[in-house]
């Protein structure tokens, strides 16, 4: 009797796919059967987009309707598709013209009412049917504006499905109604967080800095109270804001998890500090079903930080081993797989002992040797082998305390305004490599001709490797953050100092 | 005799009507034995149809169509085969239909009623 079809997209993790929605009228009994792979939510769209149809004021034909939802080996997720399948349904029994309908993409979970609810992933699903080569979409009125960030590309943002259908050329009247809002929920910022408020540990906000020009990961340990947690929750406040394409994916990835957007793409670095019971579903992403970004996903472009790393489960620490080599999670189900990216900067802080004491100068330790050496195992070789800069931070003194009120204290926007600079350096040392930062970039190519150290400035690096005391792995490491030290000192290559300074960021804990 | 009874008793009038004015030969109406009733049973050129029909007097409370449930269909299956076997000749072909009737309103004062819509769904099973 009547067939119709239109476009939606199905995200699988930050991609997505172009869903053909084909709706077909046949003269049979009353019936609506929605087919290719749907789960719960989206199978029970027939039934939302039945009591929506009616409520707007254009019903759904008495007949027997069919929903295929092509590619039909593709799995389904969420009620994302509502608006199209009840624009497929009414094209199909003739309300309006179904060339219209073809042309557009839509994306728009439905109320009973009519209206339009705001669905979560609209911005990676924007982007996917702009990548496709698609010049419109259509998605509920309280998604537009987070539509209207992907440039290139039409969007029309409807209050309910009247109005979508109006827009398609029905003879309807246009009935205003409530638009309905994504719950506000202003993105925090972790920029309020001033390095000027620490006190002491000069070092440490140092070694931050370093951190910040070269990208680093950074391995805090010191007693309780002495400001680790206070360190890494600045770091995110030193980063640069995120290029055009950080901020796109970061924006996305955050609308994926359902959280608001507003008006604007998010421009400064995530922080991320998942609490030490995640699991590793938690931690990289997951689900049944439908593939969730995990905790270090939606670190990306920002910092992933870890508190008290060792109680960590040993299992969630090493899943983080193959973003931190890739930069990508790859989750791998038995009909899917989804990528989501990973480029995050770790940080971890952890006590050096379960009673916390080792090593302070006030308290003694309470701990057997046994425990202590089996504390610190549970962070594994090949991650710690990773970190660049591993340091141990004090407790603050009197004196220092006394001290630093004499000092000026670093603060954020200038600490920031250093490593911009630091970073422009190194971008301009890099410019014919594929890497961008000097955390980035693999030994050979820091031994090789160009950025070779005179054998007088790695002499105490050279000492260190021939004692045993590093690994040539950890001698490249310490190359890289002289580097970093160098590039926030403005000076152009480093010299024995940067490397002295880079081998106590390195090794510094031990002392 | 109650309304709903009156109000499906002029719809199978009215179905039986139309199913005559488009060629149909009509073997019985109301056929009953111990497990129901057939509403009508008609002859399309060799194929016996065994029609349910449905009257409602508007669409409030849903189409006609909506209420015939699967159950209603299995019922309808098994009284066919019933009507075959007590028959004299087994018919070479069988199918199911349904045919809606909405009424429109009742007029109290009596007079003709508006004209009655019919739709007629063929070999529903």
């Amino acid at each position: 009797m009547g067939l119709a079809r239109t476009h939606s997209i199905a995200l699988s993790g930050l991609s997505g796919a172009l869903v053909e929605v084909e709706a077909d009228i046949s003269s049979q009994l009353p019936a609506f059967v929605v087919i290719g792979l749907p789960d719960t939510a989206l199978a029970q769209a027939a039934q939302r987009v039945r009591a929506a149809a009616a409520n707007s004021g254009c019903p759904i034909t008495p007949h027997r309707l069919t929903v295929n939802l092509s590619p039909a080996a593709l799995p389904k997720h969420g009620a994302g598709f509502d608006l199209a399948i009840a624009v497929a349904c009414l094209a199909a029994d003739g309300l309006m013209s179904a060339d219209s309908v073809t042309t557009v993409v839509h994306f728009g979970e439905l109320a009973l009412d009519g209206r339009l609810r705001p669905t979560p992933g609209i911005l990676p699903a924007v982007i996917a049917a702009a990548g496709l080569g698609h010049r419109t979409v259509m998605v509920p009125a309280g998604n537009a504006e987070e539509a209207a960030l992907v440039p290139g590309i039409r969007v029309i943002g409807v209050a309910s499905l009247r109005d979508a259908v109006i827009w398609h050329g029905a003879p309807l009247a246009p009935s205003p109604v409530d638009v309905l809002m994504p719950p506000r929920d202003d993105v925090e910022t972790a920029d309020d967080l001033d390095l000027a408020d620490v006190i002491g540990n000069t070092e440490a906000i140092h070694a931050l800095q370093v951190a910040a020009a070269g990208g680093h990961h950074v391995f805090m340990l010191g007693p309780p109270g002495a400001g680790k947690t206070m360190l890494a929750s600045r770091l995110p406040g030193l980063l640069p804001d995120l290029d055009d394409r950080a901020s796109l994916e970061v924006s996305a990835l955050r609308s994926l998890s359902g959280r608001g957007l507003g008006r604007s793409l998010i421009t400064r670095p995530p922080l991320e500090s998942p609490h030490h019971t995640a699991t590793a579903a938690a931690m990289v992403g997951g689900g049944s079903g439908q593939i969730r970004p995990g905790a270090a996903a939606r670190a990306s472009q920002g910092v992933l930080f870890l508190d008290e790393a060792p109680e960590f489960g040993s299992a969630v620490l090493d899943a983080l081993r193959q973003p931190l080599e890739s930069g990508m999670i790859v989750i791998h189900r038995a009909n899917a797989v989804a990528r989501f990216p990973a480029r995050f900067q770790l940080v971890m802080a952890a006590n050096p002992c379960p009673c916390g004491q080792y090593g302070a100068s006030d308290v003694d330790c309470t701990c057997p040797p046994s425990a202590r050496r089996r504390y610190l195992a549970r962070l594994s070789g090949p991650l710690m082998d990773r970190i660049d800069i591993q340091l141990g931070v004090r407790r603050v003194t009197a004196a220092q305390l006394r001290i630093a009120g004499d000092s000026a204290p670093v603060a954020s926007a200038v600490a920031r305004q250093r490593v911009v600079t630091a970073r422009a350096a190194a971008a301009e040392r890099l410019r014919d490599t594929p890497w961008t930062l000097n955390s980035q970039v693999p030994g050979p190519w820091l031994r090789g001709r160009h950025t070779r150290l005179g054998p007088a400035t790695t002499s105490s690096l050279d000492r260190a490797l021939e004692r045993g005391g590093i690994t040539m792995r950890g001698y490249d490491r310490v190359l890289r953050v002289a580097w970093s030290v160098a590039d926030l000192q403005g000076t152009p290559r480093p010299g024995p100092d940067e490397v002295g300074q880079a081998l106590y960021l390195r090794k510094g804990m031990a002392s | 005799m109650a309304r709903k009874d009156d109000l499906g008793r002029r719809g199978e009038d009215c179905a039986a009507a139309y199913l005559q004015r488009a060629g149909y030969r009509i073997i019985a109406r109301n056929w009953r034995c111990p497990e129901g009733e057939i509403d009508v049973i008609v002859d399309d050129g060799g194929c016996v149809a065994f029609v349910e029909v449905k009257t409602r007097s508007s669409t409030r409370f849903g189409h006609p169509f909506e209420a015939v449930t699967a159950v209603k269909l299995a019922r309808m299956r098994r009284l066919a085969a019933a009507w075959c076997a007590q028959s004299d000749v087994w018919p070479p072909r069988i199918r199911l239909d349904v045919i809606a009737v909405i009424t429109g309103p009742a007029n109290p004062r009596g007079g003709t009623p508006a004209e009655p819509v019919i739709e007629h769904l063929t070999g529903v099973l």
